[in-house]
Formats: C-alpha cells, sequence, structure tokens
C-alpha cells in the first residue's frame, strides 16, 4: 500500500514536472510531431516567440488556405535553438533573430526560401534586404524589427539618473532593476557600456564585461525574459531593459512607465521568417510566411504587438502617430546609435555560453 | 512462467525509458562536442561547487522544514477519525490536482513586492517584506510543492500502527511522552525516509522555483543542467555530466539513509 502510494504521488509529481514547459492555443493538439489534420490542406508547425503575434492572424490562415497551424512558443533565441539542435523537435517555420539566423545558416540548419511561393515579400522595406546574416537574403523573410532600450518607472526613477546604460549599475536602485535572461542581450549590454562592439571575438572584453555583470548581480531583482511584462507593469521593479514594441504594450497598462535610447547606442534587431532544413510541409510553410507578409495579417500583427514593422504597406495603413514614433520608425540620428548583432565564430559562442554560466553561478 | 510473460511490458518500458536515456547520459557525459571521449566536463565541474553547495543546502532546509511541518500534521491526522479526517487529506491533497507551474506562478505574485501580502501588509499600515528572489523563497517555494509528500507517506504508516502495541506500552507504565518516542516514532521511521527522499530529491534538482521565486539569481543544480540543454549556453555534453554528478550524490546520501534507518523498512527509492 505505501509502495502504491509513493508510486502514485510519483506519477503525479512527474506529470506536474514535465508540463507546462510548452504552451499552445487552447483550442490546438500541441503536438507539433504531428503529421496529418482534419482539415484538408494539411499542417505547418510554427515556432514563434511567446507574446509576438495577434492569435486570430492564425485563424483567418486557416480559413483561407485549409492549412491547419500547430502553434507553439518560445522565450529566447537560445531555448529555441537548444530544442531544434537537440533534434527532437519538429517545426516548419521558426523565427529567430538576426544573430541566430546567422549562427543557423553557418550550421546548416536552415533551408532556402522558394520566393516564387512568397510574393508578398516585395512588400518589404528595401531598406531591411539582404541584411548581414543573411547576405544574399536566401534564408529568412523579415518579421518585425525594432530597437531596445531601457522601460523606468518614472515614479520610481529620478529622471537625472537616466540617459546612459549606467542606470542598470546605480546601485540607488538596488534590487529594483531586471535585465535579460540571456547571454548575447545582457553581456551585449555590458560591452556597450564599456564602449566595446556587440560583435567583439575579443576575449579580454567579453571577461571584462562580464566581470562588470557580476559586479551588477547584486543589484539586480532577477533576470527576466516575458516575465519582465508583470515586473513593470505591476511597479515591481523600477528599471528593465527590452524591446520598444513591448514597452508600448507595458504602458497600455502602466503610464507611469518612460523609455530611452541610451547614450553609448543600442541594438537594433530583426526577427525574421525561416524554414527549418528538412521541413516536412515547405510549401505550406512559405504559404503560412506569404500569409504574414500581407497586408491585412501584418496589420493586425502590429497593432497587437507594436513592434515595428517591415512591410511598406502596413506602415501606410498605420495610425500617423505610430508611423511618426520615432522610435518604432527612428531617423538617421537614432540608426546612427544603433548596431546590429552579427553571427559569431564558434569559438565565441563557447566562449558567451562558459562565461554566462560564469555569470549565473556567482554568488 | 505466466509472472514473466506479465513482465515483458514493464521490461520493455523500463529499458527503452529508464536505461536508454541513461546510457544516453553517460556516453554525453564522457565525450566532447566533437565525439572524442574527455573527461573535462568534469574537471570544470569544480567550478560549479557553489551551485552543487547551495541546492544541497537549499534542499535540506525546506526537507527539515517539511518534517517539522509535516509530521505533526500527519500524526494529528493519523489519529483524528471520520470526516474531519477525509476533509483534511482532501485539502492536502487538493493544490496538487493544479499544475505544478500555475501553483509556483501564483507564489510569484503573492510575494511580488507590490504583490497580494504587501498590498495587505501596507494596508494595515505594516512595513513591506523583501522577500521575493531571494534564498528565503526559494525554500517557501519547495516546502509548499513538497509538503503533501511528507505527509502523506507519514500518515499512511502512523494510520497503521496497530493499537495493541500503544495500548501494551501503557499498560507496561510508559508515558505518554515515552509511548511516543519509544513506540510511535521508531514504528514510523519508514514513512519520514519515504518523505525525506519524495521531497529532497524533487527540491534538489528543481528548476522552475529557483528561477520564479528566486528571480534566476539563486543558481540551483536544475538550472545549470537546464541552461546546458534548453537555456542560454548550449553544451549538452556538460549538462549529461553534472546530471551524472548529481544521480551519484543523491544515490549515496539515499543509500546512507537506508543504512541509518536499517531495520526501519527502506526508503522508497523514486
Amino acid at each position: 500500500m505505501k509502495k502504491f502510494l509513493a508510486l502514485l504521488l510519483t506519477l503525479i509529481l512527474g506529470t506536474g514536472l514535465l508540463s507546462g514547459c510548452v504552451s499552445s492555443r487552447p483550442t490546438e493538439e500541441s503536438d507539433a510531431s504531428e503529421g496529418d489534420a482534419s482539415a484538408s490542406g494539411g499542417v505547418v508547425n510554427v515556432y514563434n516567440w511567446g507574446e509576438y503575434i495577434d492569435e486570430s492572424v492564425l485563424t483567418d490562415f486557416e480559413e483561407a488556405t485549409g492549412i491547419h497551424v500547430n502553434y507553439q512558443m518560445y522565450d529566447s533565441n537560445e531555448t529555441m535553438y537548444g530544442k531544434i539542435a537537440g533534434g527532437g523537435a519538429d517545426y516548419d517555420v521558426v523565427i529567430p533573430s538576426d544573430y541566430m539566423i546567422s549562427r543557423m545558416i553557418a550550421e546548416d540548419m536552415l533551408e532556402p526560401l522558394n520566393f516564387d511561393n512568397i510574393p508578398n515579400f516585395a512588400d518589404i522595406d528595401p531598406a531591411l534586404l539582404n541584411p548581414a546574416y543573411d547576405p544574399e537574403n536566401l534564408y529568412s523573410v523579415p518579421y518585425m524589427w525594432g530597437l531596445l532600450g531601457v522601460i523606468y518607472n518614472t515614479t520610481l526613477v529620478d529622471e537625472a539618473d537616466t540617459g546612459s546604460w549606467d542606470l542598470m549599475w546605480n546601485e540607488k536602485y538596488a534590487d529594483d532593476i531586471v535585465i535579460f535572461d540571456n547571454s548575447r542581450d545582457t553581456i551585449g549590454i555590458a560591452l556597450k557600456r564599456l564602449g566595446y562592439s556587440y560583435n567583439t571575438t575579443d576575449e579580454a572584453q567579453i571577461k571584462e564585461a562580464v566581470d562588470l555583470l557580476i559586479q551588477q548581480k547584486p543589484l539586480i531583482q532577477a533576470y527576466v525574459m516575458d516575465d519582465i511584462f508583470g515586473k513593470m507593469e505591476g511597479g515591481n521593479a523600477a528599471i528593465g531593459t527590452y524591446y520598444y514594441g513591448d514597452f508600448l504594450t507595458m504602458l497600455e497598462n502602466n503610464p507611469d512607465l518612460a523609455f530611452y535610447i541610451p547614450e553609448e547606442g543600442t541594438n537594433i534587431y530583426v526577427d525574421a521568417m525561416c524554414i527549418l532544413k528538412g521541413a516536412k510541409n515547405k510549401e505550406n510553410a512559405e504559404a503560412f510566411i506569404n500569409y504574414m507578409c500581407s497586408t491585412e495579417a501584418g496589420l493586425k500583427n502590429c497593432e497587437a504587438i507594436w513592434y515595428s514593422t517591415p512591410l511598406l504597406s502596413v506602415r501606410e495603413e498605420l495610425d500617423p502617430e505610430v508611423s511618426g514614433d520615432v522610435y518604432a520608425y527612428p531617423d538617421e540620428s537614432i540608426m546612427a546609435q544603433c548596431e546590429s548583432y552579427a553571427g559569431l565564430p564558434q569559438a565565441t559562442l563557447d566562449l558567451y555560453d562558459s562565461e554566462w554560466t560564469r555569470l549565473k553561478s556567482a554568488s | 512462467m505466466r509472472s514473466k510473460g506479465a513482465a515483458i511490458p514493464y521490461v520493455v518500458w523500463m529499458a527503452l525509458f529508464v536505461v536508454a536515456p541513461l546510457v544516453l547520459v553517460v556516453i554525453y557525459a564522457c565525450t566532447s562536442r566533437d565525439g572524442t571521449p574527455t573527461a573535462d566536463h568534469f574537471s570544470v565541474m569544480l567550478q560549479y561547487a557553489a551551485v552543487f553547495g547551495r541546492s544541497f543546502w537549499l534542499a535540506f532546509i525546506a526537507t527539515l522544514v517539511c518534517i517539522l511541518l509535516g509530521y505533526p500534521m500527519a500524526y494529528i491526522l493519523a489519529r483524528e477519525r471520520g470526516r474531519l479526517r477525509n476533509m483534511a487529506t482532501m485539502l492536502i491533497m487538493l493544490p496538487m490536482w493544479m499544475n505544478f507551474l500555475l501553483r509556483t506562478y501564483s507564489w510569484v505574485f503573492l510575494l511580488e513586492r507590490n504583490g497580494f501580502f504587501n498590498t495587505l501588509l501596507s494596508s494595515i499600515g505594516l512595513p513591506k517584506l523583501d522577500i521575493i528572489s531571494t534564498s528565503g523563497a526559494v525554500v517557501l517555494g519547495m516546502v509548499y510543492n513538497f509538503l503533501p509528500f511528507m505527509v502523506l507517506p507519514i500518515f499512511s504508516v502512523i494510520e497503521k500502527i496497530d493499537g495493541r502495541v500503544i495500548e501494551a506500552a501503557q499498560d507496561l507504565g510508559a508515558s505518554s511522552a515515552q509511548v511516543f518516542r519509544r513506540v510511535i516514532f521508531p514504528l514510523s521511521l519508514p514513512g519520514v525516509l519515504s518523505g525525506v527522499t519524495m521531497v529532497f530529491i524533487p527540491s534538489v534538482s528543481t528548476f522552475v522555483i529557483s528561477r520564479l521565486l528566486g528571480g534566476g539569481k539563486k543558481l540551483l543544480l536544475g538550472d545549470l543542467i537546464e541552461m546546458q540543454f534548453l537555456g542560454s549556453a548550449y553544451n549538452p555534453h556538460l549538462g549529461s555530466a553534472i546530471s551524472l554528478v548529481m544521480m551519484v550524490i543523491v544515490l549515496v546520501s539515499i543509500g546512507l539513509m537506508n543504512r541509518f534507518g536499517e531495520g526501519e523498512g527502506e526508503a522508497v527509492l523514486l
């Protein structure tokens, strides 16, 4: 009886621990590897960032094409990479950021796209074509882009302290600061504060940046990804760093928040849609990418998540107040302060991994 | 012969889902990224000694708190009869019907700086508690989530103690304190050992609790391992090596515990 009870409890505990790591739409079968679907048009397995779509767009797509969408979410490029590199996942479309795309191209994880199936590609802002992460533009179609900056609560932070990355190291706000829970962004912030490039491969510079972060660790309340919404909206933290589009979402729920671009410079990023090597539903995936580039879907997504759209037709349709926003659609002077992430050589990536573990395990 | 045939599905299951993954873990732990054998991962691990120390220390505290809270609870419960007991057992089980992750998330909202408790405290004029992102919050999360796994095994053991044994002790002149110390407690030890195993092992390997309630600052072994697979420092080989070392340490400590409780029944190996 005792053993039976123990076994039963183990089972309950086990299911509790295993579930919850993946979120999916409640009405969906969450199994991405499922090959068949009730709809006639087959399936497409999409793996996207959390809070990064207007989910009604998925239903619209299903109705328009008869293709069933299995939709799953991740919270950082590294999580997505780990899951795919581990070999267990079976996705068609993924939406990584620039630097991760170049890593995945280098590691032969992406399939070249057939642009004949993506006519809406013509609507993409020419400024975003042939980017450094995909120089010949063979593998990716931009989904959203934007700027990284500092978000602060005006009721808790003295205006005089703002303006640079130094705010993230200001001891006055100990235990009130949240920062990214991923190596590239967090180490990048420290690199910028030191005046180095995001894309440095100099071991000494990267180690110096991590030393600076270890020094900052006692001031940090939490390392966060999308948890930052609750932290900033609820006034649980005073200072954080995140993407401008997400700041606009937070602002709707907490009008005390403000945003600035640090004077040392910041990151401009592009998240782009790609198809994984050996995807089973490549044509459906291309149909999905094409649909996401339609004015209708682009507008819905843009108004739901407030990131900057790469679609020219959507930009025209947007409220002038939004399309004229300098942080959403920055002018030359702001662009001059921005640097995008480039792909890093394997040796530097390994260094990032071990240095990140050094930071996180420091007490 | 018949019974052997019936065991086949279980043997296949164990081979596929227990033995094969373990073999993979060992292979991964002893090779480098390009597949050549190496022991580097184990020497690198020395620098994570602090993480090992913190994990075992916090899991130890959580287990201790669970015994201190859970034993009296199980004892009182086992001596109750009828509806009250059913109701109380039910209440202990009830939270487990909800997802583990959800329960932990709700603690985040309760403990946040402007969360439920702090709003309550400041509305009655008391100072706020800064508990989120501390080791204390992590231990609280462990105790909350794993307490039922301490209470229920102890409960089921105490419940089955033969009332005549207790009466005999009383007849022979033992005081109620002596009855407890010399009869009931030794007889309930197998339940305690099961409870300790079932609280300690998930506590030492948890990563969700420390990520959410510890703000990702109090890195535990579970976090360290998760980081190597799905997190921001992709290195499954190092992750496997750490898992392996953790398994060995846990195995040794359970072995020691069984030794200590010899003759009193064995802790249930998870």
